[in-house]
Formats: structure tokens, C-alpha cells, sequence
């Protein structure tokens, strides 16, 4: 299948797409589609199922053993979960960047080599020059040039989350996920991450997990606002799930919410 | 003042105790637990006094004075009664006339033992280097010359030593002493000596510090005689079936530890029986191995394994321990953070480039661990040796892994049921010899395992 609409503005189009975990429905129903070069934030209470649909945009959930994944997900016009796709080719188009900075126990130029090296790369020459790249991208390289050796768990959390994102940069994906890049960091380290965002959405589309709305008003163009449902069994067990309430560019999101939830939630009276 | 209410720090209702009742409480609350302390203390002391015991009792047996008697005194055979001194040719003309046929059948021969005299000597010593014209005289036929001249060049000058030591001075060891008994009982001793022996009188006796843990214990070859036996038949015994069972149960054992971890999904009831089963195997006792290991590898398999050899021992060593290596894999990789596993997933790595890149650089030091563990378990193990039926009589070193063996827990264990006391300390010394092994075994793994921690980390 050929990227039907590879000019079209959206990375993403996704279409009634649910999300079971062992046949219990986490997520229910998510209509959206995700622009092309721009930044795009998921808000929402604990448990309201946006880091979900931001593993089900690469492939993440197949690792969980039980989750499933039904309706329409599709990637440049192309449907993800079609059996044809291989999921290993989805995430190296689609790189992702964890909550908690994850560098490899290697050294920085491994860390950022690794992803190269996976795809046969072999040629020292080659390999400098993505790593030199993908440093500066990731606006690392002036602090670490001097020692590529060192091991990357000897960085201080903002450098290893800028180390992982240039790892994810090395690859060359066309989307890099971000599933609350800055919660285990300092105010000054995440005002670096973010300054690095608006700079890679020159090239990539991003997408945002996060908690702080400060932030997803401070550097996304569009804002997703998820929330929760619950619903007592017969046994008498709760059963919750999340759902997309609300979805408009940034601005009018948090000026002019049309929904009563968005509102109550970034006033802050909410979860 | 603020409208922030103070905490309450009085009793609320009386339950709970205060003043001088609280003290008194507790006082009674620390006396318990230092009564535990005391207890975990002691337990630790138990501990180490009973492995100080042990090793003195070993090293007890291993030393002290013994007195000999010779058939020949060694000093009117060489420079200091030290054999080794002399050459070949030397050597072999010592040797007593009426035993050569019998040395060159046990040590050269290639025919069954009944058949070599009436066979060609150039047929029953295949290889041999033979005077002219001797290779096609039977044993019968040739002379006393040409036979020493056969042995002079066709075994080492240890072997011919420990041969003329045995046959011809032939030590004999009237009296062990222990180490105690040595260091704090020397008057009776010397009044032993005396009055059994003669004293230093007697030209055919002597008194010395043995220490039955030598050089020459550890390099010469097992032999039936307590006074010249060695270990080294059965050190390289022990090696080679260490080697072997390291390989094919590392092989293995991580093998399957990665499937079950990396590729098992564990909802399947089949895998889950074989989690749980694993671990039961871990717990079955060493002797049923043996057992397997005679039925399967000695009887079944005996075309490849040609019997009681050093593959079947390493077989059966390795299905003992593999248990302990699946488990300790497993745990080893169950260590392994998930972050990692989900950044190498999230860069494009497929699953087998993730465990070989991130998972297994990550958990090699624990199973390395886990593995030398085992390794340490199996060195002493004899129950599984002694039922697939390792030979306690063999004198040649293993050459191949279907050579017939012996190992060192079984030659300690053979040394240990003869009644004679210097039989007992060759035991210790072998012991000894056991325990070296064993910490040396130990020692590597933790240097193994630092090393490669910190080159995971900096």
C-alpha cells in the first residue's frame, strides 16, 4: 500500500479507535487526526487513557500481552494495524520518548548510535556523523562532545532525556511520541525540552503527553482533552474508561472550551 | 495566631501508654530485641566455628610426621634420594627385571591384556618407538635390554620414576601422625619411633614431616599405592567434565531462560507447568540424575557417549545443573528494567536485536553469577558420578571426552572408605585440593561479575 495522501496535512487519522486490555475496554472510541508538523498535546486526568492511545500510534501496546487495538488507525493513509505492517518498521518511523529518561548503560555514542546500528550501519564514518547530528538536534552536543564515552546514566535526567531524544532523532523518524518527557524533571531541564520541541516541529510531528497544561498551552498547536467514565458491574466491581472529550487547536481549547468537563478541568477543579 | 489547629499530643483516651508506663514498656521492647540480636549474633558464630572445625580437621589429616620404611634406600639410588635427578636410561635400568613385561602392558599396550604376549610388540605398541628389529618379536622374545630400552623411551621420566619409587624403593608408610599429634606429641612419637622401629639406628627407617599436600601430590597420576598416588587424574578429570558441562548447560539452560522470559507469553497453561516444573527439578536429589544419566547417556546413548566416559559424566553434571541455570537466567533477565526493553522497541529493534542488544549485555552479570554457582554445586557433586559409574582405579590421565575418569569428589570418596591411615590423608589433601578449586571457581565469578558491571556503567 503507497502513502495514498502523502501531501495531505495529517500524520494521523485515527477513526472509532478502541483499545482493550484483556477484552476490558480502556479506551473507547477516539476520533481525531493529528497534523503534520505541528505539536500536538493529550491533557487529561490519571487513568483517562492518553498515554494509551499515544502507545497504540506506534505499535507500543502490541508489547503488553492482551491489549488489542480495533478501528480505523492510520498513519500517512495507511492503516497501522493492517497485517502487512510490521510493527518494528511502525516504531522506527515513529519514535517515542518515555516519562522516565531511559538511556541504555552505554555510552552516549552508543545510546545515540544504537538505533543506526540496528539498521545495519556499520561505517565509523557514517555513524560520527549521525551522532554528531542527532547531538546537535537535540542541543546536547556542546555539552557532551568533549566526552562521547562516558556512559549516558552518568548525565545529569534533563541531559539523559535530551540523550534519549536524540537517540529517537538518529533514526529518522517522520512523528516523535513524547509520554510526559519532562514529568521527572526540573523546571530548567524541562524549559530546555521544550525549547527543543518547537524547534524539531520545523521537521517532525510531535505528540504530547503531559499533566502540566502550562505546558501543553505553551508549545502545542492543538490539544486533546481526554477524561474518564465509569460504570458499576453486576459484581459490583467499578469498571473505567477513558474517551476523547474534546479536541480543538490550543488556543481556542483553553480559551473557549465547548464542553462543561474541559472547563471544569483547566480551571482545576477536576481529578 | 493562624487558624491552624495544633495537633493533639495528649493520650486521646487513655489507651495508649505515657509517662514513666511508657518508659517502662519501652525498656522491656529494647531488652527483646536485643535478646534477638544476641540470638542472630550467636547463630553467625555456630556457623563460622563449624566451618573453622572443619577445615582444621582437614588440615589436621592433611600434615604431620609419618615413619617409612624402604626396600632400597633412595640415597643409594640417587643424589639426595631424588629420583627425578635421573635420566631415563638410568631410571629404567633400575627397574626390577621381573616387572617389566607388566609395565609395558599396562602403560603401552594396546591389546587386551591376555593377548599382548603372544602379539608382535610392533602390533601391541602401535606408535611405540622400538629398537631395530624388535617389532616383530612377541614380548617373550626379546631381552631384558631391549625391553628397559622400550620403557626409557617411551615414558616420561615422571612415570618412570613413580614406578621405581613404587617397585623399588617402594616406601612404606608404617605410622601417620596428625598435625596435632605432631606439633604437641613429639616425645611420643620419639618413643614410637624408638621402640617399633629402632630410631634413626635403623638404616631401612626414617621419621620425617610429611606433607601429604605437595607438588608431587597435585602432578603425579593416581596410583594404588597411598605413598606415591597423585591427583592429577583426577584434577583433570574434574576439568574436563567441568568444561563440558559448562557449555552444553550454559548453552542450554540460557536458551531456555530467554524463551521463557523474552518469547513465552506466560498465559498458555502448558508454559506455566513448565515454570513451575523447572523449579522442581532444581530440587531433586543428585543421585536421580545418576540414575538418568546411567539409563540415557551410559546405556541408550552408549554409541555416542561410549559408556562410563567423561561425555556422559558431563551430560548428566549438565541436565543436574541446568535446572539452577534456567532459574537463575531467568531472574537475572526478569531484572532487566522494562524502560529499556520499550526504548530499544521504540527505536525499530526487533525482539531478537533488543535481547541481544539491551537484555542480555544488561543480564549477563547475574546469569554469569547463577552459572558459576552451579558450576561450584557441580564440582562436588559424587553421587552422579558414582552411579554412572566413574573407575576409582584408572592411572591415565583423560585424553578425549569419551576417555574413561575419574574426579576428584570420587577419588576423595574412594580414599575415604580405605582403612589405612595414610589413605585417610591423601583424602584431606584431596580435599584440600577440592576446596581451592572450588574458591578459585567462586573467586572468578565475582571478579567476572564487577568487571563486566562496571563496564556496563561507566
Amino acid at each position: 500500500m503507497s502513502a495514498t495522501n502523502s501531501g495531505s496535512a495529517y500524520s494521523f487519522e485515527l477513526k472509532d479507535m478502541n483499545v482493550y486490555y484483556s477484552d476490558k475496554l480502556a479506551v473507547d472510541s477516539v476520533t481525531l487526526s493529528i497534523q503534520a508538523r505541528k505539536i500536538t498535546a493529550f491533557i487529561g486526568p490519571s487513568g483517562c487513557g492518553k498515554s494509551t492511545v499515544l502507545r497504540a500510534l506506534n505499535r507500543m501496546n502490541d508489547l503488553i500481552p492482551g491489549a488489542k487495538v480495533t478501528g480505523d488507525v492510520r498513519f500517512m493513509g495507511r492503516n497501522l494495524y493492517d497485517p502487512n505492517v510490521d510493527p518494528v518498521e511502525v516504531r522506527r518511523r515513529i519514535g517515542m520518548v518515555f516519562q522516565k529518561p531511559n538511556p541504555f548503560p552505554k555510552s552516549i555514542y552508543d545510546n545515540v548510535a544504537y538505533g543506526p546500528r540496528l539498521l545495519g550501519i556499520r561505517q565509523k564514518s557514517t555513524l560520527d556523523d549521525i551522532v554528531e547530528n542527532s547531538l546537535k538536534s537535540a542541543f546536547l552536543w556542546d555539552e557532551v562532545k568533549g566526552d562521547l564515552k562516558k556512559s549516558g546514566l552518568a548525565l545529569s535526567g534533563g541531559q539523559q532525556q535530551r540523550l534519549c531524544i536524540a537517540r529517537t532523532i538518529a533514526v529518522e523518524p517522520e512523528v516523535i511520541l513524547m509520554d510526559e518527557p519532562c514529568s521527572a524533571l526540573d523546571p530548567i531541564a524541562t524549559q530546555a525540552i521544550e525549547d527543543l520541541m518547537l524547534e524539531l516541529v520545523k521537521k517532525y510531528t510531535i505528540v504530547i503527553v503531559t499533566h502540566n497544561m502550562g505546558q501543553a498551552q505553551r508549545v502545542s498547536d492543538f490539544t486533546a482533552f481526554y477524561s474518564i467514565r465509569k460504570a458499576a458491574e453486576a459484581d459490583g466491581i467499578e469498571r473505567r474508561w477513558g474517551l476523547l472529550v474534546e479536541y480543538a487547536p490550543t488556543e481556542q481549547l483553553f480559551s473557549r472550551p465547548t464542553s462543561e468537563e474541559t472547563e471544569r478541568y483547566i480551571r482545576g477543579e477536576f481529578g | 495566631m493562624s487558624a491552624v489547629e495544633v495537633p493533639n499530643t495528649q493520650p486521646i483516651d487513655g489507651r495508649l501508654l505515657a509517662g514513666a508506663e511508657f518508659t517502662r514498656q519501652l525498656a522491656a521492647r529494647q531488652r527483646r530485641g536485643r535478646l534477638w540480636a544476641r540470638f542472630f549474633s550467636l547463630s553467625t558464630v555456630v556457623a563460622v566455628v563449624a566451618l573453622i572445625t572443619l577445615l582444621l580437621s582437614i588440615i589436621n589429616d592433611a600434615f604431620g610426621f609419618v615413619i617409612s620404611t624402604y626396600r632400597v634406600d633412595p640415597t643409594t639410588l640417587a643424589p639426595d634420594g631424588n629420583l627425578e635427578l635421573l635420566s631415563n636410561e638410568e631410571l629404567a635400568a633400575l627397574l626390577p627385571e621381573r616387572r617389566l613385561g607388566a609395565y609395558l602392558r599396562d602403560n603401552l599396550s594396546v591389546v587386551p591384556p591376555t593377548e599382548f604376549p603372544s602379539v608382535p610388540l610392533g602390533q601391541a605398541l602401535p606408535g611405540a618407538i622400538l629398537p631395530p628389529g624388535v617389532a616383530e618379536k612377541t614380548f617373550a622374545e626379546t631381552t631384558v635390554e631391549e625391553r628397559r630400552s622400550i620403557l626409557a623411551n617411551n615414558l616420561n621420566v615422571d612415570l618412570l620414576a613413580s614406578l621405581v619409587e613404587l617397585d623399588v624403593v617402594s616406601e612404606d608408610v608404617r605410622e601417620t601422625y596428625t598435625l596435632i599429634e605432631s606439633l604437641f606429641e613429639r616425645d611420643r612419637i620419639e618413643r614410637e619411633y624408638e621402640e617399633k622401629f629402632g630410631g634413626a639406628s635403623a638404616t631401612d627407617t626414617v621419621k620425617y614431616f610429611r606433607s601429604w599436600l605437595s607438588l608431587d601430590f597435585i602432578t603425579a597420576p593416581q596410583a594404588s599405592s597411598p605413598e606415591v598416588a597423585g591427583i592429577r587424574t583426577a584434577i583433570l578429570g574434574t576439568v574436563w567434565i567441568m568444561a563440558i558441562t559448562v557449555v552444553f548447560s550454559f548453552i542450554v539452560g540460557v536458551g531456555a531462560a530467554i524463551y521463557l522470559e523474552e518469547y513465552a507469553t506466560g498465559n498458555n497453561p502448558l508454559e506455566r507447568f513448565i515454570e513451575t516444573n523447572i523449579r522442581n527439578l532444581a530440587g531433586v536429589p543428585s543421585i536421580i540424575y545418576g540414575l538418568l544419566g546411567l539409563a540415557v547417556f551410559v546405556r541408550v546413548l552408549e554409541g555416542i557417549t561410549q559408556g562410563r566416559t567423561i561425555l556422559s559424566a558431563s551430560l548428566t553434571m549438565g541436565l543436574l545443573v541446568l535446572p539452577v541455570i534456567i532459574i537463575n537466567a531467568q531472574e537475572a533477565l526478569r531484572a532487566v528494567p522494562s524502560s529499556l526493553r520499550e526504548a530499544s522497541f521504540g527505536l525499530g529493534a526487533t525482539r531478537w536485536q533488543t535481547i541481544l542488544r539491551t537484555v542480555l549485555p544488561s543480564a549477563m552479570p547475574g546469569i554469569l553469577t547463577g552459572t558459576i554457582l552451579a558450576m561450584s554445586r557441580a564440582i562436588g557433586e559424587t553421587a552422579p558420578l558414582i552411579v554412572i559409574g566413574a573407575s576409582t582405579t584408572i592411572f591415565v590421565d583423560p585424553s578425549s571426552v569419551v576417555s574413561k575418569f575419574t574426579a576428584l569428589p570420587i577419588q576423595i570418596y574412594d580414599w575415604t572408605r580405605r582403612p589405612q591411615d595414610d589413605f585417610r590423608s591423601i583424602a584431606a589433601a584431596g580435599i584440600l585440593v577440592l576446596l581451592v578449586l572450588l574458591i578459585g571457581l567462586n573467586a572468578t565469578a565475582i571478579i567476572l561479575r564487577q568487571r563486566i558491571r562496571r563496564s556496563l556503567q561507566s
